[in-house]
């Protein structure tokens, strides 16, 4: 039994080829799935993420479980509407999934997580929220829509009430606002400029449509997947899951050691792995050569074996590019060989980023 | 269903064959096949020259979404092959049956061609 998001009429008359995406029925593409990408960096595109999971915390505790539950700091957010991103974590570190919580008040959050993951997290959630005082609300009466691209601002901008755009302007990125029956965030997934928007079920097939008549493209997982990949955003189930470490997946960033009482779940196991500073780590690889670095290919180093977690030909570098988790004593410029096909190819280390606003980043 | 010019020979393997006479065929990968790999990025193909048989991986199509090995569909010698791909792999998936066709052999037996399938014994081969 898969599940169709509001906007799943949408993509049949549009004519994607649909695969099944942990139980929904989602675009893989439109027809070009290079196009599709090159149609985000260089004009607009949208994406449905609709089945993307929201999740509202709402009460007297909601700050001190989210201090509790996630490696980054809720305490850090004063601003309404501001954004951050976090790593939640079992007790042995591991990361069950990767999400962004928005701050409306210190007793009122929305998280968005992963749709994947969406039932062991609401579960974790509702286990760890007992003895806080709150309620944990599933939303799932929105749509939702990703607009991203140099253009794509401004190709939004054009649906909006006098109202609406006076709520978004200038909006830092990494923020949400509620505006009427929108709500607008400057987040993304592709390494563009643009919007993740969630609207009433009821009115995301008409976005959709007035996006399209625009000439803004629809995008499918296909260029989501090249996307995220050029940006260096991590994909939950390939670049991390439960058995790997944040300090492993580049997500140390995350984790708020400060204040050193914040009993975040996972906390103390993390301090021992960064204390013994044995965890391997997750740089980017280039393969300017011809052939496409894939998941799960070994990684030869002079420190012993490495993997890539997610590989792809890169649109706009015009190679290959990957993520891949290789020992700790790696450096970045480094070479390194990757079996490919039985013959062991030479690739450079990189900083895990390849692509930001359309121009190359290494 | 996609498109299988009768006209064509073809192998299970998603290959197809032209028969352009003097023992002279075309080899390229079907409608079907550039539609299961998806955008095409990389096409390695044999050098002319290179003596093949039947069944040898002799090429790679490379997509963004995987790689897969294209095979010899008869025996014989490369006498050309398409270096538009080297710059433009996309050819592939625009016009699989034309001006993305990957390499021309020389058969050596031209008896061999009778064992490929015809355009409907892959149509049917690819609906199962």
């Amino acid at each position: 039994m898969t599940s169709k998001t509001v906007l799943h009429a949408k993509h049949i008359a549009a004519g994607a080829k649909m695969v099944d995406f942990y139980g929904w029925e989602m675009p893989i593409n439109y027809g070009s799935q290079i196009e599709e990408h090159n149609a985000v960096r260089t004009q607009s595109g949208m994406f449905d993420v609709s089945h993307m999971t929201i999740v509202d915390v709402q009460g007297t505790d909601a700050k001190a479980f989210l201090r509790r539950l996630v490696t980054n700091d809720v305490a850090k957010l004063t601003v309404k509407g501001k954004a951050l991103y976090a790593g939640m974590l079992n007790e042995q570190g591991g990361v069950i999934d990767d999400l962004i919580i928005y701050f409306f008040s210190d007793t009122d959050y929305r998280l968005v997580v992963n749709s994947a993951t969406r039932e062991k997290d609401l579960s974790w959630m509702e286990q760890q929220a007992a003895g806080f005082d709150l309620s944990i609300i599933e939303r799932p009466e929105f749509g939702m829509i990703a607009v991203q691209g140099p253009e794509a601002k401004a190709q939004v901008a054009k649906l909006l009430t006098p109202t609406q755009l006076e709520a978004i302007a200038d909006m830092k990125p990494f923020f949400g606002v509620q505006a009427d029956d929108l709500f607008i965030a400057t987040t993304g997934y592709t390494g563009e400029e643009g919007y993740e928007i969630i609207i009433p079920e009821n009115a995301t097939e008409d976005f959709w449509q007035k996006l399209l008549d625009l000439g803004v493209a629809p995008c499918g997982l296909g260029a989501r997947d090249t996307l995220r990949l050029e940006a260096g955003m991590n994909l939950y189930g390939l670049d991390m899951d439960e058995t790997i470490s944040p300090l492993a997946a580049n997500m140390a960033w995350t984790i708020s050691w400060e204040p050193s009482d914040r009993d975040f779940i996972g906390r103390d196991v993390l301090a021992a792995q960064n204390a013994a500073g044995e965890q391997p780590k997750l740089v980017g690889l280039i393969l300017t050569e011809k052939g496409v670095l894939r998941s799960h290919q070994v990684v030869v180093t002079e420190f012993g074996n490495g993997e890539i977690t997610s590989g792809t030909f890169s649109p706009t570098l015009g190679h290959s590019v990957a993520l891949a988790r290789v020992p700790r004593n790696v450096n970045i410029g480094d070479v390194v060989e990757v079996e490919m096909r039985k013959k062991l190819v030479k690739v450079t280390v990189t900083k895990p980023s390849f692509v930001r606003n359309g121009k190359k980043v290494f | 269903m996609s498109n299988t010019p009768s006209e064509l020979k073809y192998v299970a393997t998603h290959e197809w064959v032209r028969v352009e006479g003097n023992g002279i065929v075309t080899i390229g990968i079907t409608e079907h096949a550039q539609e299961l790999l998806g955008d095409m990025v990389f096409v390695e193909l044999p050098e002319v020259g290179d003596q093949i048989a039947t069944g040898d991986d002799v090429a790679v199509a490379e997509s963004v979404k995987a790689a897969s090995d294209i095979y010899a569909p008869i025996t014989g010698e490369v006498v050309e092959i398409n270096e538009e791909l080297e710059d433009a792999p996309e050819l592939v998936n625009s016009d699989a049956f034309g001006d993305g066709w990957l390499f021309k052999m020389k058969v050596e037996d031209e008896s061999e061609l009778d064992a490929l399938l015809d355009a409907e014994a892959y149509a049917t081969s690819i609906e199962d």
